[in-house]
């Protein structure tokens, strides 16, 4: 494995007042060696630049989330009117497993932990490259093909998966759920659960290992800092999974019975399994998009972060708490009704109520400037809110028992969902898309989709907690006209299409800011942290030179030196390779 | 000089809060008082167990909270929005603070503080609904399975079965005339067990505002005690296999005269 040393270091080493900039091209290191290599198809197979393996990961993402998303529409449509059969209930209950493995899985992850992640962590703290090349290239291709043995599962005689996105044991063992496609399905989690720990490695590394000189743990970017606690929570949780996986497969093909209560196993230890990855599994999705909000909203209203240094221990704080709510999920069980677990719930609503005050104290007093990025980070904060509040009343048992596995429970992931991965995401693409491609994304197309959105994703979430309310299961094919659930379905379809035009929109303005150029330059947001100081796209090694950096934003430091970030109360540090 | 000039900016930067807290207060009180002192209901159902109305207190306690955080959040985001926004040809350069200590530390500190009031009352409804009496007047087993409910009367020691409901969805051909209907006394302590043969159910009562899954190798127990006569449909709500859509029941509460009539016609051969 060719392990990238920090090259930087020896530029800069015993040298801390050389001005505002240093230049590394006299480091001829950097500009030979991966250059000769091959072009076209054959270089985007074998590369393994960050760069190009972060884009093929964003883009495969998004194709994942296009197909899982057409999904959601068929089953909307079933869902629009009382005993509708567009589908059989056996497709059915393919779609919405599907559905949910394809946004979770292949989508809502992937795009911000392999692909925003691989692309800018590196930019972000100054490194030439992630810390194992290759394995990063590893992780792609594994997650690609797991990806596509997951799809491949319509194939299959008897279909996909069909036992939900959680496999819920004993449904999903060899008797109840025979066939290929769930042996797909499980094949296909084991190789990208790799492929996440393999990043989670990956990223860990290049934070701890291959910052440039001054920047020190206390001047990462938050999206990064984010994207180190999310690694190290997938080191922690994704093995639990793959053990879990890997006894399903046993007791499916094996003749084991771990999870066979006939003859002495236990199926509840799936879902203790299971969730104790998965309560993790939802901070590593959200915590990557609370990285965006956190480097945008200070972006935008030109000023530094609120509350830096609390933001990175409410991270951090949240991640350790998730390791500990697993059973939140499984109150119902009746197995596991310990209140430790509500109270290590609720507890988690502290750091992630920091996390929005320290954004609000961001943008107190500040000069804020509602360009696309922006204005979805405001649609994110808006509309996770409520999810938020949801989420603390499902963490107290009474409660969950009268809502768990009801519409209610699915309003309330995709609250949190639709907010942080349609609005984080798309926003962070728009905020990221200039460095990554050189251009703009046109801004009336992204402000006319936000709406779109804002108004969908309210539309469908709003009549789905109601559903809930009133006692509509998750997961039925169809439902009686005697149950009057049919105006807030037909809503709820309405809105839907609303959000399939807002990523119409998205989708048709990258194709035309593709065609149609508009140059962005190399900092086109006046952005703070390093990647806005690279060329755009930047240079295959990232940085031909790197500026001084001696706080969390040295470049709003370089191109603002009136209102220099304040660094350790009002104290300028006199050397900035000192505290590295 | 710089930190100077940084606490005068925080003076108003309190009082702008506080301000903005008055009004917030207000508007998230008003409500509830205009309603002339009634406590919404959030559009759950009030509740027909004792058990379901101690949830649904919790439930829009819970709610008038959440509304309040809601409210004062969301008021702030907006005012920052609204007042904050850069107008044209404003090039001025806003105040570069990034802490203050004496806020950070209350906004950890309040929130602590009301997640652990909420886990006060959550632990104390919990303990209503969740509590098992051991001389209930009926004691009933029922058992879930792909793709029907079976409903086993039992003696008062729970050890032989008196009277059983039992409807199977045949294969698919469910039809609401095959929906199994319980009848269950009001007024009175009906102990539950629930059992599954095969895979994990989800036994769901909406008006019951309680859901309890039925999965082998583990047994539950919870009590009911319904309070208001009437007819509750019920049905699975843990995804099960092909015919989860179908696998629905119902629960008849009827006073306790009318249901020991009942039970005694649909009483099988007496049981030793
Ligand atoms: C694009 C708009 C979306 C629509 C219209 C939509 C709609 C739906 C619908 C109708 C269901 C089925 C509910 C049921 O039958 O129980 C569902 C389930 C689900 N959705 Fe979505 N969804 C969307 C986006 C997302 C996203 C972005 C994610 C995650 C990143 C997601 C994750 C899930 C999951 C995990 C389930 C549960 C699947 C299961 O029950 O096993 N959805 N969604
Ligand atoms: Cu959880
Ligand atoms: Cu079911």
């Amino acid at each position: 494995m060719t392990v990238i040393t920090p090259r930087h270091t020896k530029v800069l080493s015993g040298d801390g007042n050389r001005g505002d900039s240093v230049d590394l091209n006299h480091d001829d290191d950097l500009e030979h060696g991966h250059h000769a290599g091959p072009s076209g198809i054959l270089k985007w197979l074998t590369s393994t630049d960050h760069k190009v393996i972060g884009i093929s990961y964003t883009v495969t993402a998004l194709v994942f989330f296009l197909i899982a998303g057409l999904m959601a529409e068929v089953i909307r449509v079933q869902l629009s009117a009382p005993d509708l059969h567009l589908v059989t209930q056996h497709q059915f209950d393919e779609l919405f497993t599907m559905h949910g493995s394809l946004m979770i899985y292949l989508f809502a992850g992937p795009i911000a932990f392999g692909g925003l992640a691989n692309y800018f962590v590196p930019l972000q703290v100054g490194a030439p490259d992630m810390a194992f090349p290759r394995l990063n290239a590893l992780s792609y291709w594994l997650y690609l093909s797991g990806s596509l043995i997951m799809v491949s599962g319509f194939l299959a005689e008897g279909g996909a998966a069909d036992f939900g996105w959680v496999g819920y044991a004993p449904l999903s063992n060899g008797v109840n759920s025979p066939g290929l496609g769930p042996d797909l399905w499980i094949l296909a989690l084991l190789l990208t659960g790799f492929s996440a720990i393999f990043t989670g490695v990956n990223i860990v590394t290049t934070v701890f290992y291959l910052r440039a000189p001054g920047m020190s743990m206390w001047r990462v970017p938050i999206f990064t800092w984010n994207m180190v606690v999310v690694g190290l929570l997938i080191l922690i949780a994704f093995p639990v999974l793959t053990a879990a996986l890997v006894m399903l497969f046993a007791d499916r093909h094996f003749g084991t019975h771990i999870y066979d209560a006939t003859h002495g196993g236990v199926p509840l230890l799936w879902q203790n399994l299971f969730w104790f990855w998965g309560h993790p599994e939802v901070y590593i999705l959200v915590l990557p998009f609370f990285g965006i909000l956190t480097e945008i909203i200070p972006v935008f209203s030109r000023k530094p972060l609120f509350g830096y240094k609390g933001m990175v221990f409410a991270t951090i704080t949240i991640a350790g708490l998730s390791t500990g709510v697993w059973a939140h999920h499984m109150f119902t069980t009746g197995a596991v009704l310990l209140p430790y677990f509500s109270l290590v719930s609720y507890l988690i609503a502290v750091p992630t109520g920091i996390k929005f005050f320290n954004w609000i104290g961001t943008m107190w007093r500040g000069s804020i400037k509602f360009d696309a990025p922006m204005l979805y980070m405001m649609g994110f904060m808006i509309v996770f809110l409520l999810g938020g509040l949801t989420g603390v009343m499902l963490a107290s048992p009474p409660i969950d028992f009268a809502t768990h596995d009801t519409y209610y429970v699915v309003a309330h992931f995709h609250n949190v969902i639709f907010a942080f991965a349609l609005f984080g995401g798309l926003g962070g693409i728009h905020y990221w898309f200039p460095k990554a491609t050189g251009r703009m994304l046109r801004e009336t197309p992204a402000k006319i989709g936000f709406w779109f959105l804002f108004v969908g994703v309210w539309g469908m979430i709003l009549p789905w907690y109601w559903l809930g309310l009133k006692g509509m299961p998750r997961r039925i094919a169809t439902y009686t006209p005697n149950m009057d659930y049919g105006t807030a379905n037909l809503i709820v379809t309405l809105s839907s299409f609303l959000i399939v035009i807002s990523v119409a929109l998205f989708v048709a303005n990258v194709i035309v800011s593709l065609m149609k150029p508009v140059l962005a330059g190399d900092n086109p947001w006046d952005g703070h942290t390093l990647e806005w100081y690279t060329s755009s796209p930047p240079p295959s090694h990232n940085f031909t030179k790197l500026p001084r950096i001696r706080s969390e934003r040295p470049v709003w430091d370089i191109n603002h030196p009136d209102h220099r970030t304040l660094v350790g109360h009002g104290k300028n540090l006199k050397d900035p390779s000192a505290a590295s | 000089m710089i930190k100077a000039k940084a606490v005068k900016l925080d003076g108003k930067f309190i009082q702008n809060i506080k301000l903005v807290g008055k009004k917030l207060v207000f508007f998230a009180v008003a409500p509830v008082f205009l309603t002339s002192c009634q406590v919404p209901s959030f559009f759950a159902y009030k509740g027909s167990t004792t058990q379901a109305q101690a949830e649904y207190k919790l439930y829009t306690g819970f709610n008038l909270a959440a509304m309040i955080v809601g409210i004062f959040v969301w008021a702030l985001i907006l005012w920052s929005i609204f007042r904050y926004r850069r107008r044209k040809g404003d090039e001025s350069m806003p105040a570069q603070f990034h802490e203050h200590r004496f806020i950070e530390f209350l906004y950890t500190i309040i929130p602590l503080i009301t997640v652990l009031v909420l886990f006060y009352f959550t632990v104390i409804t919990e303990n209503q609904v969740d509590a098992v009496s051991t001389t209930p007047n009926v004691r009933v087993t029922i058992v879930a399975f792909q793709w029907g409910w079976e409903f086993k009367y039992m003696n008062s020691s729970g050890n032989s079965v008196i009277a059983t409901v039992y409807g199977n969805d045949g294969g698919g051909n469910f039809s609401t005339s095959t929906v199994p209907v319980a009848y269950l006394p009001v007024g009175e302590t009906v102990t539950v067990t629930l059992e599954s043969l095969d895979v994990v159910h989800g036994f769901y009562v909406p008006e019951f505002n309680f859901s309890r899954y039925a999965q082998p190798g583990h047994i539950n127990t919870f009590d009911l005690n319904i309070v208001n006569a009437g007819y509750y449909p019920g049905r699975c709500t843990q995804f099960c296999g092909v015919y989860h859509t179908e696998m629905q029941f119902g629960i008849k509460a009827v006073s306790p005269q009318k249901f020991e009539s009942w039970l005694k016609s649909h009483s099988s051969a007496p049981t030793k």
